[in-house]
């Protein structure tokens, strides 16, 4: 009997870099402040009252990246930022370059020239991220936790 | 094959073997992919905009959102799903919450929503003090409010039935939602269906928006309007009992019996004049 000649893969045998699972040094992951503009608590009883939004951040650790400007989405998301729940959390997170009141609607040409509200916004909306820490509401008290930047809003069985 | 709503409940299902599984595929890749950027199509967003990708599970359906230079923020019941969007390191903003619960956004936050292969599981209850049909309102209010006013969702599910096709339409329509389905490949193997939704009217665009506009100007696509046909028919097409339609079938169906029946003229099926 001769000897089983050894295997060799056929060239399309070979792993597709696609499929290969990538390595795990990577960043830790992080939630954008633009997003806790727009989170409210989950709870159908706290919608309606007016102290469930903003959710108060507690106990968070932050990170700066730097990510390129995007005057044009800026400017689309202005209108719906809601400025005063914005300003608390700023105020909760120690930024005060923000102005008093939400500034009018700049022309997207105008704020790729300018240097200073809309980048101000950009680098503590998008820029400023959680890494880790606790979202409260201030209706109910519940914490959403936050985990490599994942809030958790599962509500136990017993909340929903 | 077996449907995986049928088997486990989804946090417990996309575990991290499955999840891995699920995202290293590369034929799932590919038709998460060209799935997401087929419903991206349909929404037609003019600019960047902010979008929430409904089970967004490891971010495949997102990066297209990405590729697109939109913002999405994702929303997920599955932690290893997440966990390798995270690996993956996709642009969005994930959470992780079940969407049955609601959708924990500020009302007229998003511009737009996409899901891909997603609310089927929501027909399904996993305990015994929650129901499918409760878990379907509870999303579709969520997600009408979270919209803005003019804004669209388009929503790519299996249903395993009829049933579950028209009961996830009709959560939606309940929601207040202008819905439509739209059907690749239909009648194949292959069918993808998907539910496009569109909140109030499109005051940006002028005019009335709905679901026969947001399909009219891509190629391929008939339109299968059924408010019509349920507007005029009354029951479902069939002539009413006594009018000249139903007697003309009636004796039809005798003659066809072989019975004597008296032939058909004008003054079949009229009115006698009252008698005074």
């Amino acid at each position: 009997m001769t000897a089983k000649p050894p295997f060799i893969p056929p060239p399309h045998f070979t792993l597709h870099p696609t499929n290969l699972p990538l390595p795990p040094t990577t960043p830790p992951p992080k939630m954008k402040i633009l997003t806790t503009n727009y989170l409210t608590c989950a709870l159908r009883a706290c919608k309606s009252h007016p102290s469930s939004f903003p959710l108060h951040f507690r106990d968070a650790e932050l990170q700066q990246d730097s990510l390129p400007f995007n005057a044009a989405f800026i400017a689309n998301i202005l209108p719906r930022i809601d400025w005063p729940a914005l300003l608390t959390t700023a105020t909760e997170l120690g930024f005060t370059g923000l102005p008093a009141e939400k500034p009018d609607l700049l022309a997207t040409a105008e704020m790729e020239a300018d240097e200073g509200v809309g980048r101000e916004l950009h680098r503590i909306l998008l820029e400023t991220q959680v890494v880790e820490g606790k979202l409260v509401c201030g209706n109910c008290g519940h914490e959403y936790a936050i985990h490599q930047g994942i809030a958790n809003f599962l509500l136990p069985g017993h909340l929903v | 094959m077996s449907r995986p709503e049928d088997t486990l409940p989804p946090d417990l299902f996309y575990n991290d073997r499955e999840s891995q599984k699920y995202t290293t595929s590369s034929r799932i890749q590919t038709i998460q992919t060209s799935m997401a950027q087929r419903a991206l199509s349909l929404l037609s967003l003019p600019h960047p905009s902010l979008i929430l990708d409904v089970g967004c599970g490891s971010g495949l359906s997102g990066e297209a959102l990405t590729a697109s230079e939109h913002t999405w923020i994702g929303m997920d019941i599955s932690a290893s799903m997440l966990a390798i969007a995270l690996d993956r390191e996709t642009a969005g903003d994930l959470f992780l919450a079940d969407i049955g619960q609601g959708v924990p956004f500020r009302p007229g936050t998003f511009d737009a929503a996409i899901s891909i292969s997603a609310i089927q599981w929501l027909c399904n209850a996993d305990s015994s003090h929650v129901s499918a049909t409760g878990r379907l309102a509870r999303f579709f209010e969520g997600l009408y409010a979270s919209l803005k006013r003019g804004g669209k969702a388009v929503l790519q599910f299996y249903p395993k039935n009829e049933v579950q096709r028209s009961m996830i339409t009709g959560a939606a329509i309940r929601a207040g939602f202008g819905a439509g389905l739209l059907e690749d490949d239909p009648g194949t193997k292959n069918v993808k269906v998907y539910l496009v939704l569109t909140v109030g009217a499109g005051a940006e665009e002028g005019g009335a928006e709905d679901v026969t506009n947001v399909v009219r100007g891509l190629e391929g696509v008939d339109v299968i309007d059924e408010r019509r046909k349920g507007r005029g028919g009354g029951r479902g097409g069939e002539d009413k009992k006594g009018s000249k339609g139903w007697i003309l079938r009636k004796k039809e169906q005798g003659r066809n019996k072989g019975k004597v029946v008296k032939a058909d003229s004008k003054y079949t099926g009229r009115k006698r004049r009252p008698a005074f």
